[in-house]
């Protein structure tokens, strides 16, 4: 029971990196563009956040710092894979390298020092309720992710913007023969993505586990586009898989506290075993993914 | 659409020249030098100083070269594997840990039988270590080929698990004993060590077996009928289907082979320079070698050259780290912008810039 509480609890935490993260990379995949520099992004989102927190810039313009170097790394990409046609595979892989060599060249002086996280807001009635109540128990950041989550199903579930988005992905020639600036919409996409990956970064390095470590994006930006493949580019289900993942981190954590004895590098290695397990699964499925799957996803595009 | 606005657009070559291609690769090394060499005045480092550490140096002192030569083996290794598989579009990004799991099975020989002697010893653990590299790449290629799982998300996530193995190992059931709570294995037996090739340096025979593995590449690439179908595969798989070249075999050569290079690589390392099984085998070789395989234009003769480049890259930014005081971080980003640059630069040696009206049918 106190390990169910203690999942609950900090699952929502645990899953926020992961689902910023992804929810970027859905919007520039919808949109047709494939980055697979996330985890550089948040790695160079991460060390900036870190850096301005650390000399007392406050957590606010962190995440504004961590979200326009994001942004700024995420439309070097843009310039390479769309403006110059450059191999989106190859591009995203040279910007996931440089982000975290920047990363780990910025953050060099700031290891293994810590800074202060943000302090929790509760729901009133709800946080008293037992075992659950935890759940609404969070840090600002992990509800504006909510907000996010719901404000971008609702982008694509109503909008223009959402529908202009799926377009240039599903079919950029048809959205450019009706005069849609396809190159334009994918850039503004791509750097949305960035932003959201340096929010991710930010959240990870400052609130989630506020200590510099090189390194400490630890694979979770791959897990992020892993996701967005589990959701099957569905936001909903994106932030049910991001869930799954934070459950999955904290239940080493209680299994090792509930004096189950495994050796720690199982532990560490579970998010990366459950992402290999279930792409299998989700993969094998191939009517779901032809059915949600974006059409010209990783085309280049030219007019 | 303004009739009047005149604007840069891309517009395809007929034939991509052999002298573009070449000079791609060194435009984007000069480039990528010169944005760095520009960081590393912004960070407050001697620009003069850092040119000749990482520059010059690995290739004006014989001690620096030999180190580049060593440093070459592996990532020539490597990108080599890798490179095949890309040409047939199979996205291994997962080198690194096919290195470590080779590195691992080459390492259980000596650390399970380490009073064993005789010739034969490094080159079974070579072997082994071939193979344990391609069986961890075949867990990829069965995700990809029997659940369509996407390679790329599954190669890398497997190198994450390779990396917890070896800690594993080397904090649990290989760690010396003798090796005041280190994580590392015993030092090898001297018949587990890969035979030196130039006296005084720590070149071994490992760089011969890339160089002649680069030289059976090319062969099968540009030459064998097997090569060429891999290729087709990955540039038409539809009309490759209707000729008969299923899919599913030219993703299971392209893995294996990767993984046993890397795999043989990573064997030839703890068997080599190193001489025993700890936490930093690598440096990155893994990640390292797919900018080796795109900046050698995916061509195995390319990848020669670029696999010494690479290397010098990784010997001068230590030599740099010693001497100008650069952090070894620079050699990543280093790596990531000469990756970029390359990238940008191949647009134009498929494409040439020409100013126009936008009247889409010119381009076509």
């Amino acid at each position: 029971m106190i390990a169910v509480e203690f999942i609950l609890s900090g699952m929502l935490a645990a899953a926020t990196p992961f689902l910023l993260a992804a929810l970027g990379e859905l919007v520039g995949e919808r949109a047709g563009v494939l980055n697979l520099g996330v985890e550089g992004l948040m790695a160079l989102g991460a060390a900036i956040a870190f850096i301005i927190v650390y000399h007392g810039g406050g957590h606010v313009l962190a995440f504004a710092g961590a979200g326009l170097a994001g942004a700024l790394l995420a439309l070097l990409f843009a310039f390479a894979a769309l403006g110059l046609q450059a191999n989106q595979v190859a591009a995203g892989l040279a910007i996931g390298i440089l982000g975290q060599g920047l990363s780990a060249l910025f953050g060099k002086t700031y290891e293994s020092l810590t800074v202060k996280g943000l302090p929790k807001l509760s729901v009133p009635g709800l946080s008293d309720l037992p075992v659950v109540g935890g759940l609404f128990v969070q840090d600002p950041v992990v509800w504006l992710s909510l907000a996010a989550t719901l404000a971008i199903w609702a982008t694509f579930a109503f909008t223009k913007t959402g529908l202009l988005l799926r377009a240039v992905g599903e079919n950029p020639k048809a959205a450019h023969s009706i005069g849609y600036p396809v190159i334009a919409i994918r850039v503004a996409a791509v750097a949305f993505g960035g932003l959201m990956a340096g929010f991710a970064g930010a959240y990870a390095a400052t609130v989630y586990t506020p200590l510099w470590a090189d390194g400490m994006i630890a694979g979770r930006g791959w897990i992020a586009l892993a996701l967005v493949v589990f959701g099957t580019w569905l936001t909903a289900r994106i932030f049910w898989g991001a869930c799954l993942f934070g459950a999955v981190s904290l239940a080493g954590l209680a299994a090792q506290a509930g004096g189950v004895e495994l050796p720690s590098q199982l532990l560490a290695s579970m998010p990366y075993l459950v992402t290999i397990v279930v792409l299998g699964i989700i993969s094998s499925n191939r009517r779901l993914l032809k059915l949600n799957g974006v059409a010209s996803l990783g085309e280049p595009f030219k007019p | 659409m303004n009739a009047t606005r005149i604007r840069p657009m891309l517009v395809k070559r007929d034939r991509p020249s052999l002298s573009l291609k070449i000079l791609a690769p060194l435009l984007a090394l000069v480039a990528a030098t010169l944005i760095n060499l520009l960081l590393h005045v912004f960070m407050g480092k001697d620009p003069v100083a850092v040119f000749h550490a990482m520059i010059l140096e690995p290739f004006i002192s014989f001690p620096s070269f030999s180190e580049v030569l060593l440093k070459t083996g592996p990532l020539l290794l490597i990108a080599e594997g890798l490179a095949i598989g890309y040409r047939a579009k199979v996205f291994n990004i997962g080198a690194e840990g096919q290195f470590i799991i080779g590195a691992i099975f080459a390492s259980a020989l000596p650390v399970w039988y380490p009073m064993a002697t005789g010739q034969w010893i490094w080159p079974t653990m070579l072997l082994a270590g071939a193979v344990g590299g391609a069986l961890w790449a075949a867990i990829t290629a069965f995700w990809r080929v029997r659940l369509s799982a996407n390679e790329i998300l599954v190669s890398l996530m497997l190198s994450l698990v390779a990396a917890q193995v070896l800690n594993y190992l080397l904090l649990g059931p290989w760690k010396d004993p003798n090796g005041f709570n280190f994580p590392q294995s015993v030092m090898f037996q001297y018949d587990a060590m890969v035979p030196l090739i130039i006296p005084g340096t720590r070149v071994n025979a490992s760089l011969l077996i890339a160089l002649a593995l680069a030289l059976a590449a090319y062969v099968f690439m540009q030459k064998s009928f097997m090569g060429y179908k891999l290729e087709v595969g990955g540039l038409a798989p539809r009309a490759a289907g209707y000729a008969g070249f299923s899919e599913g075999r030219a993703i299971w050569i392209s893995l294996l082979i990767g993984g046993f290079a890397a795999g043989l690589a990573g064997a030839a390392e703890v068997a080599g320079p190193i001489g025993q099984l700890q936490r930093s085998i690598s440096t990155g070789y893994g990640y390292a070698a797919i900018i080796v395989a795109y900046l050698g234009g995916l061509h195995p003769i390319g990848i020669i050259f670029s696999s010494v480049v690479m290397a010098a890259i990784y010997i001068g930014g230590d030599n740099a780290l010693v001497s100008a005081d650069l952090p070894i971080a620079a050699v990543r980003v280093f790596q990531g912008s000469l990756l970029l640059a390359y990238l940008m630069a191949v647009t134009f040696v498929r494409y040439r810039l020409a100013f126009a009206r936008p009247v889409s049918e010119v381009a076509a």
